[in-house]
């Protein structure tokens, strides 16, 4: 039905009942003018009403009772009963339009001649005859003069009968079936009570049944026909009669919103308080209290639902204006627009409706002026001419979500970025390295519109700031998802109330918080030892959820809170001070350290490590008690989703969930962008509610985004990226030795006695193998007490230990290896940590271990490469300017069965290019000085050479979303980070596969 | 002296002032102003906010922010082992909890004991303080509730 005509019928509805009231008492007093001035202008504005509205047969009824009335008003007319007869006739004719109106949305057929006869002719002051009336309009029969008492008094009855319903609003047609079996029951049982004669009893129990059932419009009639059978049989079956129920006065009431903001508080207070007196009972345990508070818990549960209802509204109300806008605009525009919207009847909460209805209507607006491009614009891009703006509504998980989708021409990338630029909001150097997804979130940036012309829909530039701004405001999120030429897709997530959340409480360093749990998906716990555990890439805490590797962020941490928690990455210690002070009494702390110098290390190093510290605490047995009992600790993670984005908090302990209200913190504590609010728990404390988008921003995430994260399925910290984490050990000479940390599998502790000796071969029992081992050097002699540090290095199910004097530290440094391979085993030395030190070449050792491990591959002749692809190798080409990396993933490339051939540069590849040299897969560096990878790629694929369709594996250290980009679109297969061994290993496979 | 006094006009109304001690110093809080005064309170820390944020708690179902002073004044932190106590204020609809070392009597004044602030006294007390009430043996700082709060929060 018509928006309006839901309105009008509202309104008639309640005006048509003061008349009713007003017309009684004017029969009383004929000479008040202010009433009858009063009558005159509701008929009035009905007629007026009627007339916009295309409603003839209502506007000449009323036109013509109007007539009359203005003679009244003027003194022309003497009010006698008859005419005020005519009059409720009249008004009772207008109630049964108004209701068939209401029912079928369109004026009922039917002849009103004969009662405008009747009130033109009273019009001209003749006293109609009551037979005559009866005559000409046996519909009205009910409405006979001598029956006028018994009007009376069913008015009077009448409001008794009234169905308590509220409705704030207009209300759309509703779908069958929303009011619940019970309700309908309780309905119906109380109407075959109702048969004959309405008695005080059944009008109560009427009232009652009508109290409970929540109207809904088209479930609503059914029920009223049975009341309205039922209770107007004594003043006959006359359809006209005003005894009828009308489905929408009498069973909506306006309220005024603030009641019910106010009841809606009150609620809030008494569940709280609820709240407050359960935990008090459970402390308690069985107390008198404990029965009649289950009640009250229970009354408390259903008021707060009742008047949760009382505020819901479908969300169709917020679109109800949308089909005009996008109309006006396609014909202001020139475009064709199809407005298609799905599940309107969804309902959410008034005031979160009235907090994203702009936004809504801001973003459709958005949608068809920007998004969809003009007819030829679409045939030219081989779309239809007509462009859809889809808008769907529906409930998922305690959330509303309102998905806004065009076909339009999407974000143009190209101009939003030079608008990042013009605006100054990011560096050149930063925008390079951002992907589409964190450019396109630049839309929601204040002061940003891309639209090249102001028009007067959009591109004032206030808007999506605005928009999102609105949408956080009530706990919701936005996302964008835009593809330049197919259009855009605006997914809001919306919470369906805002008064009561659920909220999980957890601790953090001793505080507790509480995080709304709308945006918990799920909970996982986590320990150092099972298979959950937190891993780490330089220093930042993952975890891998379901073959996804979920971001981390340590909720201490975020907070700054003094941490009691073990996750917090200061690598300024060395660890030989670690193990050290381990050893000193200051245990608490020493504990805390090894914990800290942990994060740095992968998951296997650390477990080792782990280890490796253990023994070298284990001087005090009270002191490693300790330890154990800190590492062995649990913790958990609580996976949290913002828009899309779905990272984990790391919490020491999560408690229950409990319902609290949200009440916004003190003005000084606003620019808290980490808390939506506080709340006071049922304990009586006060608590802190966590805002997860706020910690998202915090952490950096949510700028980091994927498109898609099946990409890596690794999300990048572009800024760690550049840097490498070093194990710096001794090995009793005076030069610190590194080695990437990546390539160390564990850390363990040798003892002399565990050393054995197989043909001559140092090994050592390890996890049920045997493990060969090798010193460093010489110089490194094992310790009878103590024994030695043990590098492990692994692949698939063989290792080999490397043994050295002991492990300095773990950094994270930019290295910059200067090639010196004067000594064997060596790659060269760099400068780390202030000192020179040399970089181990473990290729080195790993060959020197077992000639069989790896094969020989450095320097391989061009010419084996044919002999090995005959027994099936895949020639890898592996280019990278720099020796260390050359050497360190060679080995790795071998090992996996692959023949490498390794260059320092594009020019050399592409020297070996012509001399006709082929190869199954290219894995090149993309920093590279001369040519870089980027070009290198370029060049081989335009210059349709022997390689033109050789696959390549780009190889970077800056593998952020936009390197990546840039790669594939130069012409790499795939692109992997440094030092990613797997990655690397399974992109080279899943490349050869593809081809 | 009196007659130098320039801001306040020269009458003989008498104000209110609850008294209280905070590192030694008496310090005066309009009386109207205060809503309730608390022993030792339990407060919820809240992580990031500035320094002066000593935390929160619940009085009565209301959430009250606890301001530690003695940081607002740019004092040293409590070491003589007593409980400290708090008087809770309204300012602009919330209520705040001020930490302060004790509490004294509520004294009254009359205007003409009233100082305004000697140029010479630190810019940070100077800020929070409307003048001082020259008492018989001591001097009752005025402490201004809306500046003493205001300024917190706007930086961190």
């Amino acid at each position: 039905m018509d928006d309006l005509v839901v309105e009008f019928l509202t309104e008639t509805n309640e005006s048509i009942d003061e008349i009713d009231v007003d017309l009684v008492n004017l029969e009383q007093n004929p000479n008040d003018t202010e009433l009858l001035g009063k009558i005159f202008r509701l008929v009035h504005t009905i007629k007026g009403t009627c007339g916009f509205l295309d409603l003839p047969r209502l506007e000449k009824v009323a036109h013509h009772a109007e007539n009359v009335l203005g003679r009244f008003r003027d003194g022309d007319l003497e009010v006698i009963p008859e005419y005020v007869t005519l009059i409720f006739e009249s008004i009772d004719r207008i109630k049964f339009i108004l209701k068939e109106l209401e029912k079928t949305g369109k004026e009922p057929e039917g002849d009103d001649s004969a009662i405008i006869a009747k009130l033109d002719a009273a019009y001209e002051g003749k006293v109609i005859s009551d037979d005559e009336a009866a005559e000409e309009e046996p519909l009205a029969a009910a409405e006979k003069i001598e029956e006028v008492e018994a009007e009376e008094a069913v008015e009077e009855a009448q409001p008794e009968e009234e169905i308590i319903e509220l409705i704030i609003k207009e209300r759309t047609d509703l779908a069958p079936g929303d009011a619940s079996m019970e309700e309908l029951e309780a309905a119906f049982a109380a109407a075959p009570g109702m048969e004959g004669i309405v008695n005080p009893a059944d009008l109560e129990k009427q009232k009652q049944a009508k109290q409970t059932t929540e109207a809904k419009v088209s479930e609503e009639p059914k029920i009223d026909e049975v009341l309205v059978n039922e209770t107007g049989s004594d003043s006959g079956d006359d359809e006209y009669t005003k005894t009828e129920t009308r489905a929408t006065a009498n069973q909506t009431l306006r309220v005024n919103v603030d009641v019910l903001e106010d009841l809606m508080t009150m609620v809030s207070e008494l569940v709280l308080t609820r709240n407050q007196l359960l935990q008090i009972v459970r402390a308690e345990g069985e107390t008198a209290f404990t029965t009649p508070l289950q009640r009250l818990n229970h009354v408390v549960s259903e008021l707060q639902e009742g008047v949760m209802k009382t505020r819901m509204q479908p969300i169709g109300n917020a679109w109800s204006k949308l089909p005009r806008i996008i109309r006006d605009l396609s014909i202001e525009l020139g475009k064709k627009v199809n407005l298609d919207m799905h599940g309107q009847d969804t309902e959410l909460d008034r005031q979160v409706l009235e907090m994203i209805k702009d936004p809504l209507t801001h973003m459709v607006r958005n949608s068809g002026d920007h998004g969809i491009e003009l007819p030829a614009e679409r045939i030219a891009a081989g779309k239809s001419e007509t462009g859809t703006i889809k808008l769907n509504a529906y409930h998922e998980g305690g959330h509303i979500i309102i998905k806004i989708s065009d076909d339009g021409k999407g974000l143009n990338e190209e101009k939003i970025r030079e608008k990042i630029l013009n605006n100054g909001l990011a560096t050149a150097e930063e925008l390079k390295e951002m992907s589409s997804q964190q450019v396109q979130q630049f839309i929601f940036k204040p002061g940003f519109s891309t639209a090249e012309k102001v028009t007067s829909v959009s591109g004032r530039g206030v808007g999506m700031d605005v928009v999102r701004t609105n949408i956080e405001r009530i706990g919701g999120s936005v996302e964008l998802k835009s593809t330049e030429g197919k259009g855009s897709i605006f997914t809001i997530k919306i919470p369906l109330t805002l008064a009561i959340v659920h909220a999980l409480i957890v601790e953090a360093a001793g505080e507790r918080f509480a995080i709304p749990q709308l945006s918990v998906s799920e909970l996982v716990m986590v320990s150092d030892h099972g298979d959950n555990r937190i891993e780490y890439i330089k220093g930042a805490p993952v975890f891998r959820l379901r073959d996804r590797l979920l971001p981390l962020v340590s909720l201490s941490e975020v907070l700054c809170l003094a941490s009691e928690s073990i996750l917090k990455p200061e690598k300024e210690e060395p660890k030989e001070e670690v193990i050290e002070s381990a050893a000193e009494e200051e245990q608490e702390e020493a504990v805390e350290e090894t914990g800290e110098a942990l994060d740095a290390i992968g998951p296997e190093q650390e477990k080792a490590l782990v280890k490796s510290l253990k023994r070298a605490a284990e001087k005090t047995k009270k002191e490693k008690k300790k330890e154990k009992k800190k590492l062995a600790r649990n913790l958990y993670i609580v996976i949290a989703e913002v828009g899309g984005y779905q990272f984990g908090i790391i919490v020491d302990r999560v408690f229950d969930t409990e319902e609290i209200v949200v009440k916004p913190v003190a003005q000084m504590l606003k620019g808290l962008k980490l808390f939506s609010g506080n709340t006071i728990l049922g304990d009586g404390s006060v608590i802190m509610i966590l805002d997860p988008n706020g910690i998202a921003n915090a952490s950096g995430g949510i700028d980091n985004i994927e498109e898609d994260a099946t990409m890596q399925g690794t999300k990048h910290r572009a800024d760690s990226e550049k840097k490498t984490s070093l194990l710096l050990f001794n090995v009793g000479d005076n030069t610190p030795k590194a080695v990437p940390l990546s390539l160390v599998a564990r850390l363990e502790n040798i003892r002399k006695e565990n050393i054995e000796y197989s043909s001559g071969q140092m090994m050592m029992q390890y996890r049920g193998t045997l493990m060969p081992l090798v010193p460093f050097s010489n110089s490194v002699k094992i310790d009878e007490e103590h024994g030695r540090p043990v590098l492990v290095f692994a692949d698939k199910d063989r290792s080999m230990g490397i043994i050295v004097n002991d492990i300095v530290d773990i950094i994270e440094e930019h290295i910059d290896v200067k090639l010196n391979s004067s000594q064997k085993g060596l790659l060269g030395s760099a400068i780390i940590n202030g000192a020179a030190t040399d970089v181990v070449d473990i290729a080195h050792f790993l060959n020197d271990v077992n000639k069989t491990w790896f094969r020989d591959h450095n320097n391989a002749p061009f010419g084996e490469g044919d002999e090995e692809e005959i027994r099936g190798k895949k020639r890898v080409l592996l280019i990278d300017d720099s020796p260390f990396f050359r050497n360190m993933l060679t080995p790795v490339l071998s090992v996996a069965g692959y023949e490498v051939t390794t260059l320092n540069g594009p020019t050399e590849a592409l020297k070996l290019q012509e001399e006709g040299v082929s190869f199954d897969i290219i894995v090149s560096d993309i920093e590279m000085p001369d040519i870089d990878g980027f070009e290198f790629a370029r060049m081989i694929r335009s210059e349709g050479g022997l390689w033109a369709d050789t696959p390549m594996v780009a190889l970077s250290s800056h593998a952020t979303p936009k390197d990546i980009e840039r790669g594939m679109s130069s012409g790499y297969r795939n692109y992997v980070a440094k030092f990613d061994k797997e990655t690397l290993l399974s992109a080279i496979a899943k490349t050869l596969d593809g081809r | 002296m009196s007659e130098e006094r320039s801001s306040k006009e020269m009458n003989n109304e008498s104000r209110d002032y609850l008294t209280v001690m905070i590192a030694g110093q008496r310090f005066g809080i309009p009386v109207l102003q205060v809503q309730d005064v608390l022993r030792e309170q339990r407060v919820t820390r809240i992580p990031l906010a500035s320094k002066e944020v000593a935390g929160s708690l619940n009085l009565r179902g209301r959430i009250v922010t606890a301001i530690d002073v003695r940081k607002r004044l740019g004092l040293p932190e409590k070491d003589d082992g007593l409980p400290s106590m708090s008087v809770v204020v309204e300012h602009k609809n919330e209520l705040f909890s001020l930490i302060i070392d004790s509490v004294g009597d509520v004294v009254s004044f009359k205007d003409k004991y009233y100082e305004s602030n000697p140029g010479t006294l630190d810019p940070l007390w100077r800020n929070i303080s409307t003048g001082i009430y020259q008492m018989e043996n001591e001097l009752l700082v005025i402490m201004d509730v809306s500046r003493l709060l205001e300024d917190i929060g706007s930086y961190t």
